[in-house]
């Protein structure tokens, strides 16, 4: 049996790996890799490797620069900007990560699903769709977080229903694309039940187009959960998080330039990797329409 | 500049690219070619086989990626490779113009035709502004386009695909070019626009003088616009000659066997395919290019590659053995299963008074109840439809024909009328109504696998659904069947694995085939299955449907603007013009006279590759996009028109025996004296008016 | 084509009237009301009755959301319940603050981002074209709050060129704010840039290979006349809709920007109002923001109508 399946189908994991030695076989995709490999890497090991304590204050070395004893230098309170800059990733990362899963899985099946059955059900709900993406995502983040209150519990649904929105878009957009080929003609005259023809005939196709939106989706998220921390809307201190960090760091930034500028670059640098990576996906998968092989 | 040096002369031309592991590998190889003033070449072979690159590469144009890897293409004596961007700027569109394959893409959407052609006047003739437009519908006028001064300014996406086409000569014709190249003009196009196009162009040539490269993979074309016939293949030139010696008395095995796997008009019969596939582009080895397909290969030909030399009469062949080819029985067509007498045979498919309309009644039609103004795509449909018999549905775009399978197949349900299968079962009802078994009985293949086989399931999978769908298979019993079929249809066993990109087209359609039969279907219905096609694979696809027929006795209704193809497979033809049936008989009794006028233009109009036989044009090629209201379907095109009874009145159905009728008001006997009179006279151009009708 | 342009606009109506019903919704379905918001802890006896009956918050939530829609039809967004004044007069001059903002960040940015597209696209694959390709990303991707804390350390802090903090108040004439606005109007058109930059540059490509850009190469037609008559109508097309969505897209950037800078326009309004918790002064800005939304892309719509001949000669 497992003889049979392994020539029928296609190996997904080899698929992965060709994907994966595409995207490193480009600049933009290997920088890109490195980047968010390291970032999830330090998240994961940071709190094991830490010089110090990120709550500890030290009333000895305020808003003191770059030294021996703290590499990055200290902020307002004296906290090691080093070990918090490490540890500012965590929570984000977290957050948006599980945030996209959801987004793209709730998204991508209603947009298939509405590009499949079409009529007035779905010109309803796209009705709804663009109304919701007419009213900027940021007033709504900042009013149900600050009604019902901070924390992952709230972050984690709030941010993952919002940026499902634009998704379910796309998807039902790259499903129209698809539903109109004769493949899915030939499994309707065939009689296959709609949920054989949403999960062996449309997904398999719309993925990549989904795989590419949620790297950027990904990007995008973080974006906005770095914004809300910045706000104050996102997470308490004394946690360690870049946007709390730099808001935090912001009224200095004359005299102790360093307390900005680390978690800055820190940030910065993840958003750009996801980017980057996201581009090579694309490349690799043959979406970016630019990038046609001249033969 | 003498008058007989040629105009293009290419010389051991070579172009080639480089692929991801760093090879050169060559697409056109060691090309040469002279053409002289008021040449006609016609440049054939199948796709892939170089022939585009190689029209383009006498413009200096090579696509990107591309590169010369030796020799020259001279234009007027200079080397086109070698001009500065400014020089090939003049010649281009000036001395030397292209007409491209297709003109609805290649015209710039966001410029008016006027415009446009404008631009070619104002880049290569030295006429003032004032002059452009008064010029501009002369070449309009000259292309035979109706009312050029509206046409002018028109956009390109207002205009039909003939007229575009039409815009793309005049444009051309614009720099008063001594050489035309045409790259594929008229695919794409329907039947009698096609013969228009060409009787025009080859009016043209006659008219001005001008020299030409015809570039078409349809001989039939080629036999009517080309004196010299240049046939390609693997990136070479393998033979030759004058059109009549290329057509009639082909000297290399690869045009005889081309030649005979193209289906003739006159002959019922599917015809011999040839073994095989060519070489991807730049994957032919050290020999021969063909010695993979070819009947007459030794080892000769794998070791050294044959030069071009002299034949046995005035061509140039590109063959070792090309001499013992006289010897090599002509190609076999396969033996035409012996027909069972389908007289008395129950009828497995019967349509009653069938209209299907795509038309979606407004709100005022609702809320008013009333029948709708507009006519039905499809109406009046009554046909029978016998086990094991094949019907041919003909006509051109917009007949109707795939609209009537995808009825047939649940796809889009019927307005009035009804359909039924084995005379009990309803099939008014769409797929998801119908029981499992009747579904799996009636099986559909596509005109294009590349859209009907889902990319993203290896081959494997595309036939695990029918099988897992219709009889639960699983296992090591799948596996089987699986194999059963791969075998059947011909592919080996280890495509089982394959993704669809990985296949080449006819190997991938016979996956679409396998996966209809892989239902057990008594009804399969084909969608101009072969039209993707080249006509070698073709010929294999045809051959491979009528086995299948023979053995399982499956029923097939075979959709077609081919009127060849359906002649080689079908028993009985039914004819349709604007979704609504002219003509139905067996097909013998069809294809000769007397016809519906319909069937005559469309008979007419076909080309066949033998410079003999002429086309015979009765009717204007005007394009319908809706029928009229009532009345006569053809009324607005048809030459032998008696009055206002086409108009008013539907047309009678008139038996001329065997059960062949005719739908028209003209007795059949007058309409017999009509059409031998005008089988008898030579070529004519009835319609100069190529009008779009809106209705 | 009459059609189509009233169709388009009757979408927009509808859409607006979706998004009102959604942001009442949403207020509606928050824990607690309008008073138990804006009071908190003394959200309790007397005092929220008061309150509640102040603002007719008892009635069904049909007859309110009737009200409110009507009202707003008339400019009227009721009262806030932080300031004590109509929410109109607080709104006005603060859209016209976050209006001058975007518009002169837009006037800015989309022909740059063009140009720069276009150059791309041209020159694909080539060094000009990696370089604004690889800027591009790293503006797009930077947050607005991180590039707009590095223009105010640089600018202000370092070199004291222009002021990092707005301190102008909000009804201020024009002229007053010359001088705080080019840091944020910087910001700002650094993300719409990068972002139009590889719409154009996208489709730019696109277009070049087209069958009737290799045509009109065929037809002898000289580079940058085929690039302005052939390449450019046709690939600028249709970025109309994708421009407008963006800046509209950006619109929500704009809050971060202003809070950044102290920019008194209606993104920091926002915030004020949701820290003051006035759930009506935030339903105002979010219609407002909405209208304006939906309005750019309805203008995009109606360009793009009016200049393809595709839509424009549309016969039915």
């Amino acid at each position: 049996m497992s003889d049979t399946t392994t020539l029928i189908r296609e190996n997904a994991f080899v698929k992965l790996l060709n994907i994966l030695a595409d995207m490193v076989s480009r600049p933009s995709g290997l920088v890109g890799l490195s980047l968010v490999g390291f970032h999830i890497v330090l998240a994961i090991v940071s709190p094991a490797i830490v010089p110090y304590d990120y709550r500890v204050m030290d009333s000895l070395a305020i808003l003191s620069g770059p030294s021996a004893e703290h590499w990055l230098g200290t902020d307002n309170l004296g906290r090691d900007i080093l070990t918090r800059t490490m540890l500012g990733g965590q929570q984000a990362l977290l957050v948006t990560s599980i945030g996209t899963v959801i987004a793209i899985a709730w998204g991508g099946m209603l947009g298939v699903m509405l590009g499949l059955i079409g009529g007035w059900l779905e010109n309803l709900v796209m009705r709804l769709v663009d109304a919701f993406l007419a009213i900027p995502w940021i007033l709504f983040l900042l009013l149900i977080v600050s009604v019902v209150g901070l924390g992952n519990a709230v972050l984690i649904p709030t941010l993952a229903f919002f940026y499902g929105i634009p998704v379910v878009r796309m998807s039902r957009a790259a499903t129209h694309d698809v539903v109109a080929l004769d493949y899915i003609t030939a499994a309707r005259a065939r009689g296959e039940s709609r949920i054989t023809i949403v999960i062996k005939e449309l997904l398999p196709n719309v993925l990549d187009v989904l795989l590419v939106e949620a790297a950027m989706r990904w990007s995008w998220m973080l974006l906005a959960f770095s914004s809300l921390s910045f706000l104050g809307f996102g997470v308490t201190p004394p946690t360690a998080d870049w946007g709390l960090m730099i808001a935090g760091a912001r009224s200095f930034m004359s005299f102790a330039p360093w307390a900005v500028l680390a978690p800055v670059v820190a940030l910065s640098s993840l958003i750009i990797g996801i980017n980057l990576s996201a581009d090579a996906l694309a490349k690799a998968l043959g979406i970016d329409r630019a990038q046609k092989a001249p033969l | 500049m003498m008058m007989n040096d040629p105009l293009i002369q290419v010389k051991d031309l070579s172009v080639g690219f480089t692929n991801r592991a760093g090879d050169t590998l060559p697409i056109l190889r060691n090309i040469d070619l002279s053409l002289h003033k008021g040449d006609t070449i016609g440049l054939v072979g199948e796709s892939g086989c170089g022939k585009s690159t190689l029209a383009l590469a006498m413009m200096g144009y090579l696509k990107t990626g591309l590169r010369v890897l030796d020799g020259e293409s001279d234009f007027k004596g200079h080397d086109v490779f070698g001009l500065d961007h400014h020089a090939l700027e003049d010649i281009r569109g000036g001395e030397l113009a292209l007409i491209p394959q297709n003109a609805g893409q290649s015209l710039t959407p966001t410029m008016r035709i006027g415009q446009q052609i404008n631009e070619a006047l104002m880049l290569h003739t030295s006429l003032s502004k004032s002059q452009w437009r008064e010029r501009s519908i002369e070449v309009l006028t000259q292309v035979r386009l109706p009312e050029p001064e509206v046409l002018f300014d028109r956009y390109p996406h207002e205009l039909s695909g003939g007229q575009q086409q039409r815009v793309a000569i005049a444009m051309a014709l614009a720099g008063e070019p001594d050489v035309l190249l045409l790259d594929e003009p008229t695919t794409g196009l329907d039947v009698t626009t096609q013969a228009h196009v060409l009787e025009l162009l080859s009016g043209l040539a006659a008219e001005t003088g001008m020299a030409m490269v015809y570039v078409s993979h349809d001989l039939g074309a080629i036999a009517r616009i080309c004196d010299t016939v240049v046939v390609m293949y693997a990136g070479e030139i393998v033979l030759s000659g004058t059109a009549r010696q290329v057509l009639k008395h082909p000297d290399h095995p690869y045009a005889r066997g081309l030649l005979s796997s193209i289906p003739r008009l006159k002959e019922a019969v599917v015809p011999a395919s040839m073994p095989g596939q060519p070489p991807a582009p730049g994957g032919a080895g050290n020999g021969c290019g063909f010695v993979d397909r070819c009947p007459l290969a030794e080892q000769l030909c794998h070791d050294e590659r044959p030069l071009l030399e002299p034949g046995a009469g005035s061509e140039m062949v590109r063959c070792h053995f090309h001499e013992s080819l006289e010897q090599l029985p002509p190609p076999e067509p396969p033996k035409r299963p012996e027909r069972a007498n389908l007289e008395g045979a129950d009828s497995i498919l019967q349509l009653e008074d069938v209209a299907i309309s795509y038309h979606e009644p407004g709100f005022f039609e609702n809320i008013l109840g009333l029948e709708s103004m507009v006519p039905p795509t499809v109406d009046r449909v009554n046909l029978t439809i016998r086990k094991g018999e094949t019907i041919g549905l003909v006509g051109e775009s917009g007949s109707g024909k795939s609209t009537i399978l995808r009825a047939i197949a649940g796809l889009k349900a019927p307005l009035k009328g009804s359909i039924k299968f084995e005379s009990t079962e309803n099939l008014n009802v769409s797929v998801d109504h119908r029981a499992k078994d009747t579904l799996r009985r009636i099986q559909l293949i596509f005109q294009n696998p590349d859209s009907s086989l889902n990319p993203r399931q290896t081959v494997g999978e595309i036939l695990t659904q029918p099988l897992k769908l219709y009889f639960g298979l699983q296992g090591e019993e799948l596996r089987e069947r699986i194999e059963a079929l791969l075998n059947r249809v011909r592919l080996r066993v280890d495509y089982i694995g394959r993704l669809p990109s990985q296949l080449s087209g006819g190997e991938k359609q016979r996956v679409a085939v396998a996966r209809a039969f892989a239902a057990e279907p008594d009804l399969v219905l084909c969608d101009e299955v072969t039209s993707a096609l080249d006509v070698s694979v073709q010929a294999a696809v045809l051959e491979l449907l009528t086995e299948l027929q023979a053995e399982q006795d499956t029923t097939y209704i075979y959709v077609s603007h081919d009127l060849s193809v359906v002649r080689a497979v079908s028993d009985r033809v039914a004819v349709l013009y604007q979704g609504r049936l002219c003509e139905i008989g067996p097909a013998e009794k069809v294809y000769s006279l007397p016809s519906h006028p319909y069937t005559e233009a469309l008979l007419g109009a076909v080309l066949e590759p033998d410079p003999d036989i002429k086309p015979n044009l009765v009717t204007e090629d005007i394009v319908e996009l809706s029928p009229p209201p009532s009345g006569c379907p053809f009324q607005r095109r048809c030459s032998r028109r008696i009055g206002e009874v086409c108009d008013r009145e539907t047309p009678p159905w008139q038996s001329t025996g065997q059960g062949h009728v005719i739908a028209c008001h003209i007795p059949l006997d007058e309409l017999q004296v009509m059409q031998k009179q005008t089988d008898m006279s030579p070529a004519t151009l009835v319609g100069d008016k190529t009008g779009l009708l809106i209705t | 084509m009459i059609k189509l342009f009233l169709q388009r606009i009757v979408l927009g109506l509808l859409t607006l009237v979706f998004v009102s019903g959604i942001v009442f919704v949403a207020v509606e379905a928050l824990p607690g009301d309008a008073c138990t918001a804006y009071l908190g802890r003394m959200a309790k006896g007397t005092r929220l009755e008061n309150c509640r009956r102040d603002f007719g918050i008892e009635r069904p939530a049909l007859t309110r959301y009737a009200e409110w829609t009507l009202g707003t039809l008339q400019g009227d967004f009721g009262m806030s319940l932080s300031r004590d004044k109509p929410i109109s007069d607080i709104i006005g001059t603060r859209l016209r603050n976050t209006l001058i903002l975007g518009l002169s960040a837009t006037l800015i940015g989309v022909p740059l981002a063009i140009f720069l597209g276009i150059i791309a696209g041209l020159w694909r694959d080539r060094p000009l074209d990696l370089w604004i390709s690889t800027i591009a990303i790293f503006a797009m991707t930077i947050p607005e709050f991180v590039s707009s804390t590095l223009l105010i350390l640089v600018f202000s802090v370092w070199l004291g060129w222009l002021p990092g903090i707005v301190t102008t108040p909000p009804n201020a004439p024009l002229t007053e704010f010359l001088s705080d606005i080019i840091l944020p109007i910087i910001a700002l058109a650094l993300v719409m840039t990068a972002h139009i930059l590889r719409m154009v540059r996208t489709s730019v490509i696109d277009v070049m290979g087209s069958d009737y850009v290799q045509m009109a190469r065929l037809k002898g037609v000289p580079y940058w006349r085929m690039v302005f008559r052939h390449v450019l109508p046709n690939a600028l097309l249709p970025t109309i809709n994708l421009v407008a969505l963006t800046i509209a897209w950006l619109l929500g950037g704009v809050v971060v920007i202003e809070v950044v800078f102290n920019y008194p326009g209606l993104g920091r309004l926002t915030i004020d109002a949701i820290s003051d918790r006035d759930l009506a002064l935030v339903q105002a800005i979010a219609l407002v923001l909405a209208a304006v939304y939906i309005g750019l892309n309805l203008f995009a719509d109606l360009l793009t109508l009016i200049v393809n001949p595709r839509l424009r000669t549309m016969r039915h």
